[in-house]
């Protein structure tokens, strides 16, 4: 074996060893960051966490009850508003659109999937906050909402075009009108994937903070309604993080915690959702 | 109509199916209703951060971009500090992202077995939906203390005198904001770069690996440049999320307005100074300023996804001979 050989081999070994080391890193980050959430939060989850308001600056105890049921509401919002627009506008670019036409609402989708959150907000403070002159959770879930509607249209369109053709003509052939084709071949036939997108898209607009923070702002008591400041996990993550207080730190860790093990479980069913529906279509 | 009731009794629906005949047309427009909106609610954005930051874009013109002065007492407003830290920031990020998202990429899809390999695209995949104030929770508690007892000071030993690597360590900073966001993108970049990868044709590597070349020189020499606009469209997109990522660089930049030369020093970035001063705008100049920074971020972050699509496309397409 010539010089150059060995040291070609030894390029080889060492820059695949590296790769697979790069990829081992990556990977226990995920576990660090559970490992350490459940570390630090999990001896501050208590009953009291999740059924009690917060106490005032510098007493013990108190839960956050408030911000549980507030991000459920703003979920509650988004959910009702971006996903049948998305559902629908990803309906219309995989059933109804022209070429040229679905090429400019798919880019315009691209777009609006690429904005940073912070702008959405700034967008929905200027939408709505500004001409109600008061922050509200309606504000919060519709600038939710508004994030969710480009990543259901695209999901949507996508798995809509999986269907195969000879379904769609079959329906049509058996004197179906489209309506009656769309709503009773296509979409059951892609049902299972568009929840899937519908459960990431919620999953991903739940842990969101930056859109909230000066829409849906915070409130240290219960909201009814729609029309008042609302408080929500991610914010008050934020916000009890960067407190001085260390009982607030401490709940910050146990809210932290409860917020990515819906956010993990929520995308762990999805994907296992999904990965039935590979299988069965074989 | 005979044919009528049986494609209704086979539909299912019995007695409806002539009304929805003229389902199609409201099928149609509210399909169409639904496209238009995401037109609209696209335009509206880009009409709002125009319109709402006219103010500041009137009294201060293009020098809000390239002067430094953030004073809300003096109604003084300039956003170069927030341009460099978001730059700045991103800039480490891709640095340390580039590399080691690539690296996962070649491992996940040239050497890694097919069933480590989904596994491992899973949980990254999961570490990518992983929220970003989850992120900045744990910078805080780990990464800050960290990098000013350990890192900084040997990064200082080690590098002695080098100005991007001087002054005091205050653990916040912008290399402390660069590191959160590049474990951030690495699962983006490894998303896509892993899909671009695979598309590459089989026989690319069978000659390359028959011509003798060892198995690292196959996929750094042919399988790599193969798919080098996809892998630059996975970073660009990368690229994208970390200029606008909010809470966690909030929540580890230090949040000074100053440039510094060092990366150890506290900085600002632009979704940061957002996040921290609207709600405390009000109204007038202030608020407008705020508004224009966010044109500016959000005109960045267009640009560069514009331009990471573009390479997608043409990658893929390149990838698959039809």
């Amino acid at each position: 074996m010539t010089h150059r050989s060995i040291r070609r081999r030894a390029v080889n070994v060492v820059m695949l060893g590296l790769t697979a080391v790069a990829t081992a890193a990556s990977v226990a980050v995920l576990f660090f960051l559970l490992g350490y959430l459940i570390y630090q939060g999990g001896s501050s989850l208590n009953w009291a966490f999740f059924t009690q308001l917060p106490k005032p600056m510098g007493e013990a105890g108190g839960g956050m009850a408030n911000a549980i049921m507030g991000s459920g509401k703003l979920l509650l919002i988004a959910a009702c508003t971006g996903l049948p627009v998305g559902f629908l506008a990803g309906l219309y670019l995989s059933e109804f659109a022209s070429r040229p036409v679905a090429a400019v609402v798919r880019y315009a989708a691209d777009l609006l999937n690429g904005v940073p959150s912070i702008v959405i907000g700034i967008f929905a403070y200027t939408l709505i906050v500004l001409r109600a002159k008061h922050f509200s959770a309606l504000a919060g879930g519709l600038a939710l909402g508004l994030m969710m509607i480009p990543i259901m249209t695209r999901a949507t369109e996508e798995f809509l075009r999986a269907v195969p053709r000879a379904l769609r003509e079959a329906s049509l052939a058996l004197g179906a009108s489209r309506v009656v084709t769309i709503a009773r071949v296509v979409v059951p036939a892609a049902s299972r994937g568009i929840l899937t997108a519908a459960m990431l898209g919620l999953a991903r607009v739940a842990g969101e903070t930056a859109p909230l923070l000066f829409t849906a702002l915070n409130n240290r008591f219960w909201s009814s309604g729609f029309d008042q400041p609302v408080a929500s996990l991610p914010v008050m993550i934020y916000t009890y993080a960067l407190s001085p207080y260390e009982d607030w730190q401490r709940q910050a860790w146990a809210a932290g915690l409860v917020l990515l093990t819906l956010v993990l479980v929520a995308n762990i069913a999805a994907r296992l959702l999904l990965g039935r529906r590979r299988l069965t279509s074989g | 109509m005979q044919q009528w009731s049986a494609s209704a009794a086979r539909t299912g629906v019995p007695n409806l199916v002539a009304r929805l005949r003229g389902g199609d047309r409201v099928a149609y427009l509210v399909a169409s209703a639904a496209g238009v909106c995401v037109l609209v609610l696209t335009g509206l954005l880009a009409w709002q951060l125009v319109a709402h930051s006219a103010l500041s874009r009137q009294t201060f013109g293009w020098a809000f971009l390239f002067t430094q002065t953030w004073d809300p007492v003096a109604d003084q407003y300039g956003a170069a500090a927030f341009i460099y830290g978001t730059l700045v920031t991103s800039g480490i990020a891709l640095l340390v992202a580039v590399p080691l998202g690539v690296g996962v990429s070649i491992f996940l899809s040239e050497l890694a077995p097919p069933k480590l390999s989904s596994g491992c695209g899973l949980l990254l995949e999961l570490l990518a939906a992983v929220p970003s104030v989850i992120y900045g929770l744990v910078g805080i508690a780990v990464l800050v203390p960290l990098m000013r007892t350990w890192i900084q000071p040997a990064l200082r030993t080690v590098t002695s005198g080098f100005p991007l690597f001087s002054g005091p360590a205050f653990g916040v900073g912008y290399l402390t904001a660069g590191l959160v966001l590049a474990v951030m993108i690495t699962p983006y970049i490894v998303s896509v770069g892993r899909e671009v990868l695979l598309a590459v044709p089989r026989e690319q590597r069978d000659a390359s690996l028959a011509l003798g070349s060892t198995r690292w020189e196959s996929v750094w020499r042919v399988v790599v440049p193969h798919a080098r606009p996809g892998l630059l469209g996975a970073i660009f997109l990368a690229l994208g999320r970390a200029l606008g990522e909010t809470m966690a660089v909030t929540m580890v930049i230090g949040n000074r307005p100053e440039i510094a030369a060092s990366l150890f020093a506290p900085g600002y970035s632009m979704a940061a100074v957002i996040a921290n001063e609207f709600p405390e705008a009000g109204g007038g100049v202030y608020l407008s300023a705020l508004v224009e920074v966010g044109l500016v971020l959000f005109g960045l972050t267009m640009a560069i996804n514009a331009v990471a699509r573009l390479l997608i496309v043409v990658s893929t397409r390149q990838g698959s001979p039809a």
